[in-house]
């Protein structure tokens, strides 16, 4: 039984949720989006900062579990300082981990810590946390962009 | 232990759920009745022996099928009309679920013409430790309408604050709906005291008993409610069955809710005249089979008898609380002592969120439910997003408490807490 709750949570997921990295809510930004899962109760406050086609800043502030929380901490350092295309590659490679049941093998060059997340995909139930920021990143992106163009 | 089933190994044996092993061959500890509770076989089989042999819709059946549905549904709604101690089978009216039964209640009073509809400077009042199925209606009914909705607050000990109950309550107040036992703090409420003051300003006492139905014995007349709602799957009933028994003047007052076949006494292209109650209710094929099931549910509790199942839940209630006093971190929220309490007990571990908590505990083979149990504003109040809860029934045992210490204890090593 250890062997199933270990494949869940990896040491990296629980480094992450105990020393979140990013934390904190920070000037400037284009967007700021707030994200809940209905069923839990998480929450997470996000916001976005663009500059010049990088994405230059993920700040946050998040109330959740240990995945959601951990999955958080790995997504800024996944997504700060990469071109926004990129982030948004690396944002569609997470989303399929997490929507394949597990049958999906984690590519570490993209992924690098993410890849602690494989077995959460195995959780149903736990896949909801996991992508509550990632959800709310994405959604704070596209509203820059479409302000940027319009 | 004093209180608990003396038949509790018999009792077990009759939820063959719970003869059920999880991964790994661990044992389930089902500490998630609150939620649903699991079934009798007597139930299952009441069921299946429908569909098999006595299958037919109701009420419009001109043959020996139809005969003997009708005959068992309406059998159903004599035995809950028993179970709730009901003055009439025909104060008995059955939905699909206690939100459903909420839902027409809420809805019908916005319809409503005469004394009982509500609108502009009409007020309702309910509690700030309603489920949301018993917020929400009221918060469409009052958009809808104009009317202000105000609610009681809450102690720091998890019960009603009826310190300002003669202002809250007042010669503009409509409705009153409350909860008879909290589904979080596992509060029982002083409902037949809060009936009183409603019913001196004319208003209209609504409770909802879903988590009351399971537990506690209920004379409708005698808990001051002018209507009262549970769900089956609570009281060890099937899903998609609820109840709704409303005093026969305010039932006859209201409006109908669904329109269609059922509910009518005659229908012309230009217009309609309704039936009497409970059809006026209950438009459309029923939830037959569920009625039936329902029915068996209820007379295997009386069977039981309430009051020794009360006793149980109170026996087992109290040793959880003990038990988890003993675990360092655990803040439980709600009053701390078993008499006062269903058995639905929400508490914080420091240190580990909620889901983590049940999902480490699962892995044990104990199911527990995390999360806002559909009372977000009862958790906000107590500043918690989030909380873990147990809760038992008549067929929990001691030993399935101490699985939960051992594994909340578990938890905390796991997680490396303190």
């Amino acid at each position: 039984m250890d062997a199933a709750l270990d494949s869940l949570y990896q040491e990296i997921i629980l480094d992450h949720y105990k020393h979140p990295h990013h934390a904190g809510l920070r000037d400037p930004f284009e967007a700021e989006v707030h994200h809940v899962n209905p069923t839990c109760g998480d929450e997470v406050t996000l916001r976005v900062h663009l500059s010049e086609g990088v994405v230059d800043d993920v700040s946050y502030d998040a109330v959740g579990c240990s995945i959601s929380q951990a999955s958080t901490s790995v997504m800024t350092d996944l997504l700060i300082g990469k071109p926004v295309d990129e982030a948004m590659q690396i944002h569609q490679t997470f989303l399929e981990l997490m929507q394949g049941k597990g049958q999906v093998e984690p590519d570490e060059d993209v992924l690098e810590d993410g890849i602690a997340f494989a077995g959460v995909a195995k959780f149903p139930a736990r896949v909801k946390c996991a992508l509550l920021s990632w959800m709310a990143f994405k959604d704070a992106t596209s509203q820059t962009l479409s302000k940027e163009t319009s | 232990m004093e209180g608990l089933l003396p038949e509790l190994e018999i009792i077990r044996k009759d939820f063959p759920i719970l003869e059920r092993q999880l991964a790994g061959g661990l044992p389930l500890v089902y500490l998630d009745s609150a939620n649903t509770s699991q079934k009798p076989q007597v139930v299952i089989d009441t069921m299946v022996d429908h569909l098999e042999h006595h299958n037919a819709n109701i009420s419009r059946a001109m043959h020996q099928l139809g005969a003997e549905s009708t005959e068992a549904f309406e059998a159903a709604r004599d035995r809950v009309a028993a179970f709730i101690k009901a003055p009439s089978r025909d104060e008995v009216i059955f939905t699909k679920n206690a939100t459903e039964a909420l839902n027409l209640v809420a809805n019908t009073f916005a319809w409503a013409s005469g004394e009982l509809s509500v609108g502009e400077g009409d007020e309702v009042v309910i509690t700030e430790m309603e489920h949301h199925s018993n917020i929400v209606p009221w918060q469409l009914l009052t958009e809808r309408t104009g009317a202000t909705l105000r609610w009681f607050g809450l102690t720091d000990d998890g019960r009603l604050d009826l310190s300002n109950i003669d202002e809250l309550i007042n010669e503009r107040t409509k409705v009153v709906s409350l909860t008879w036992v909290s589904n979080m703090l596992g509060t029982i409420n002083p409902v037949a005291e809060i009936a009183a003051r409603a019913h001196e300003v004319g208003a209209v006492v609504v409770v909802d008993a879903s988590q009351a139905a399971p537990q506690l014995p209920i004379d409708v007349v005698a808990s001051g409610a002018d209507l009262l709602v549970f769900t089956g799957h609570k009281v060890v009933g099937p899903t998609g069955i609820g109840v709704l028994w409303g005093r026969r003047e305010v039932l006859e007052a209201l409006p109908p809710f669904h329109g269609g076949g059922e509910m009518i006494e005659t229908v012309t292209m230009a217009r309609s005249t309704y039936a009497g109650i409970p059809h006026k209710f209950e438009a459309g094929t029923p939830p037959i089979i569920e009625a039936i099931g329902l029915g068996a549910a209820v007379d295997y509790l009386d069977h039981v008898g309430l009051d020794a199942v009360h006793a149980h839940e109170q026996a087992v209630t109290g040793y959880a609380l003990e038990g988890l006093a003993s675990v360092p971190g655990v803040r439980v929220l709600g009053p701390l002592d078993a008499a006062s309490r269903g058995g639905a007990i929400s508490f914080e571990l420091d240190g580990v969120h909620p889901h983590d908590i049940a999902q480490v505990l699962d892995s044990r083979g104990v199911a527990v439910r995390a999360g806002h149990h559909c009372a977000k504003p009862a958790h906000a109040r107590f500043g918690v997003q989030a909380s873990t809860r147990m809760s038992s029934y008549l067929y929990t045992t001691p030993a399935e408490i101490d699985a939960l210490v051992e594994g909340l204890n578990y938890t905390r090593s796991y997680f490396k807490v303190g």
